[in-house]
């Protein structure tokens, strides 16, 4: 195992962010007029406030959160669905620990479990493959989540399913698509972006060609970042150098990670086992054309919205976002966690209203985690 | 040995004969308590000494799987109660052990941790003077769960408190974080993760007897169990009025701890230690402390890792290796891993 110790180097970091500053003074950007940049992966959102990074960077750069946690960009509509799935009396219903805490309209996951429902938290979902090996006479649910970064894993259990002609594994697909919401962000005549960080894991599976569109047809910069504190700086300093050149396009700062193409053997494993739904609703963005993922007919004995009659095999429930909550404005970038009136007020952790203040790339559990709101307030 | 089969049956919880085999040859015959009745009867030449004060503490034990590297859960509850006098500044003495047992429990099983604890309890200087034993069906409770209670002298001489805890003070770990939560994490198997991480589980009378023979004006100390490191300095800034900085490249972490954290997205400053303190000490007296840490085993790694301040009452806050600062909160529930 390597460890990241090299992409944590203060001599580096220091360098980084005096390039950063150079440039960003070169390009006028200052606190009053910034430079906004889009994180649009929730694990660069709590890189930033972890290494404190938001702070130490050009006052003149500033970071907007985007949609790219999966957990809160879930409606709570399919929260609700995934309870009713996980209550019912024959139903082992498996998930990831990230979406336990995620509320509901009446509870989250864990209230569930609390209540009696039998929920198991899996590291993966070959694990919920073992649960229905082991209990052939219930029903295993997986609770299929994520984008393209967790969606190949979710293709290679229903195969594996398949070919074990398992009975009593479903999957729940939740499964959603990064380019097009980024699209819909750009398409809102309110967002006023002017690069991307691009998400490192995602593109690990798609490649960058995906984000070609960002450059080629609204014309703004995105480079695809690496997790570490480096690797943010870096990728802070290549969207401002094309700011600067004024030549929008699509750069690669984790090469270590990330081929340009993608990975073939993931991505053949999601055309064979999904197709893109005709629209698929996020929390705070609303109905978005082809940006979420179902199972193909040919493994519809592997889909749990179609084997319990539950989702958008019966149509879509429409349940109200709870009153008060900003999660969907500081999702898009349009107001800070902080901005958001119940932060920190009605809104905690304990008593979190959205999934923002939960999920663990959630912005606003970025900003209460590592104090963003609590020190700048100072 | 009247003792029949290999597992434990509700019989054995039934208060006849078979409850007494169980007793006699399991429990009283390992831990051999004096003059076994349903109390114990104390004298210490400790409480003698005018202004010298009685601990008492209780923890009940729960762990999956029971059996793991570094330890069971019989000298987790050895140890963890042992801390937790410890840690208050006294010297422990007796212990209590109440045990629950599912049915069908392996005899073999219970022999191993009862061996474990009685091994643990005489290297920490303890006896287990009194005990408890419960049978219930299968289901009811899973495998054995642990209660113990201890009770130890504080001599005269010491008051130690997280109220105590002034600005410039010094913060002193007694080695490497998060091992315990790494290993239980490992070895419950569903990680597929291959790790040679081992628990840090170990009493700490000895090691704080020392400490406190060198600092002997340490403030206050906790052991760094459940909520790891960060919720242990969170409640002493609470309680101490003061904040706390820690400095990042200071905090002894092992590189497979750190690496682990990475891929399960958790932090390890918050995974749970059994073998681990915290203690904070007036500066003058703070080397003084690490030195006798460090020459015994149990603190062999021990490490500066920071200071209490005068300003930002009751948070703590960590200096990131490049200079940037973050808030270490409070843990808000169990931590849960991420999914990419």
């Amino acid at each position: 195992m390597k460890f990241a110790s090299e992409f944590r180097d203060p001599k580096l970091a220091r360098a980084l962010l005096s390039a950063i500053a150079e440039k960003a003074d070169a390009i006028g950007a200052t606190r009053e007029k910034p430079v906004h940049i889009m994180e649009i992966c929730g694990g660069h959102t709590h890189s930033i406030f972890r290494y404190g990074l938001d702070k130490l960077i050009h006052e003149g750069i500033e970071f907007i959160h985007g949609p790219g946690c999966p957990v809160c960009v879930l409606p709570r509509a399919r929260v609700d669905e995934c309870i009713e799935l996980a209550e019912r009396p024959e139903v082992i219903f498996t998930t990831f620990g990230d979406a336990m805490r995620v509320p509901g309209s009446k509870k989250s996951l864990i209230q569930a479990k609390a209540d009696g429902a039998d929920i198991r938290m899996v590291y993966s979902p070959l694990d919920a493959l073992e649960l229905a090996r082991r209990n052939p006479d219930r029903e295993v649910v997986f609770f299929g989540l994520g984008f393209e970064t967790t969606t190949p894993s979710t293709a290679l259990a229903i195969q594996q399913a398949a070919r074990e002609g398992l009975k009593n594994f479903t999957v729940f697909c939740n499964h959603i698509t990064v380019p097009e919401p980024i699209k819909a962000l750009l398409d809102d005549p309110y967002m006023m972006l002017d690069g991307f960080i691009g998400p490192g894991h995602v593109s690990m599976v798609i490649g960058i060609h995906p984000y070609d569109f960002i450059a080629q047809d609204y014309g703004k910069p995105i480079v695809v970042a690496g997790f570490e504190p480096t690797d943010l700086l870096q990728s802070v300093l290549m969207v401002l150098t094309q700011i600067e050149q004024g030549q929008p396009r699509v750069e690669n700062q984790y090469g270590r990670v990330v081929p340009e193409n993608g990975n073939p053997v993931s991505l053949a494993a999601i055309e064979d086992v999904y197709e893109k739904r005709p629209s698929f609703e996020w929390r705070g963005l609303g109905e978005i054309d082809a940006s979420g993922l179902r199972i193909r007919p040919a493994y519809r004995a592997y889909d749990a919205e179609e084997k319990f009659g539950i989702g958008y095999a019966v149509g879509r429930r429409e349940v109200p976002e709870v009153e008060g909550c900003a999660c969907g404005q500081v999702m898009t970038g349009r107001i800070k966690p902080t901005q958001c009136p119940q932060f920190g007020k009605g809104c905690t952790p304990e008593t979190a209203l959205g999934a923002l203040m939960v999920s663990s790339e959630g912005a606003c559990a970025a900003y209460w985690q590592y104090g963003g709101a609590r020190s700048a307030a100072e | 040995m009247a003792l029949r089969g290999e597992r434990v049956t509700l019989a054995h919880g039934g208060g006849g004969r078979a409850m007494r085999d169980l007793i006699e040859e399991i429990f009283t015959s390992a831990f051999a308590p004096p003059g076994m009745e349903d109390q114990a009867r104390l004298m210490t030449d400790a409480l003698r000494e005018p202004g010298a004060r009685l601990a008492f503490t209780t923890d009940g034990f729960v762990v999956t799987p029971m059996e793991f590297p570094g330890g069971d859960i019989g000298k987790l509850a050895i140890c963890g109660t042992v801390n937790d006098l410890a840690v208050g500044g006294a010297k422990p003495l007796w212990l209590s052990a109440a045990f629950v047992i599912e049915e069908g429990t392996e005899f073999a099983l219970l022999r191993r941790i009862v061996a474990t604890m009685a091994h643990e309890a005489e290297a920490a200087g303890v006896r287990i003077v009194t005990g408890d034993t419960k049978v219930v069906e299968r289901g009811a409770c899973d495998g054995v769960f642990i209660t113990t209670s201890g009770i130890g002298v504080i001599p005269a001489s010491r008051d130690m408190a997280a109220s105590h805890v002034r600005a410039g003070d010094v913060a002193i770990v007694n080695g490497v974080l998060g091992d315990h939560g790494a290993t239980i994490l490992a070895a419950r198997g569903d990680l597929a993760l291959s790790s040679a991480i081992e628990s840090d589980c170990a009493a700490l009378g000895h090691l704080m007897e020392a400490a406190l023979t060198a600092a002997p004006q340490a403030r206050a100390a906790r052991d760094l169990t459940r909520g790891g490191l960060a919720s242990a300095l969170n409640e002493i800034a609470e309680e101490a009025g003061c904040g706390i900085v820690i400095e990042e490249d200071a905090l002894p972490l092992r590189a497979e701890v750190v690496g682990m954290c990475e891929i399960l997205g958790l932090d390890p400053l918050y995974l749970a230690n059994e073998g681990r303190l915290v203690l904070f000490a007036p500066e003058e007296q703070a080397e003084a402390a690490l030195a006798a840490m460090q020459a015994l085993p149990e603190g062999k790694g021990a490490a500066i890792i920071g200071r209490a301040v005068a300003d930002h009452a009751g948070q703590v806050r960590m200096r990131t290796a490049f200079g940037g600062t973050r808030i270490v909160d409070m843990l808000v529930g169990e931590q849960l891993p991420r999914i990419c």
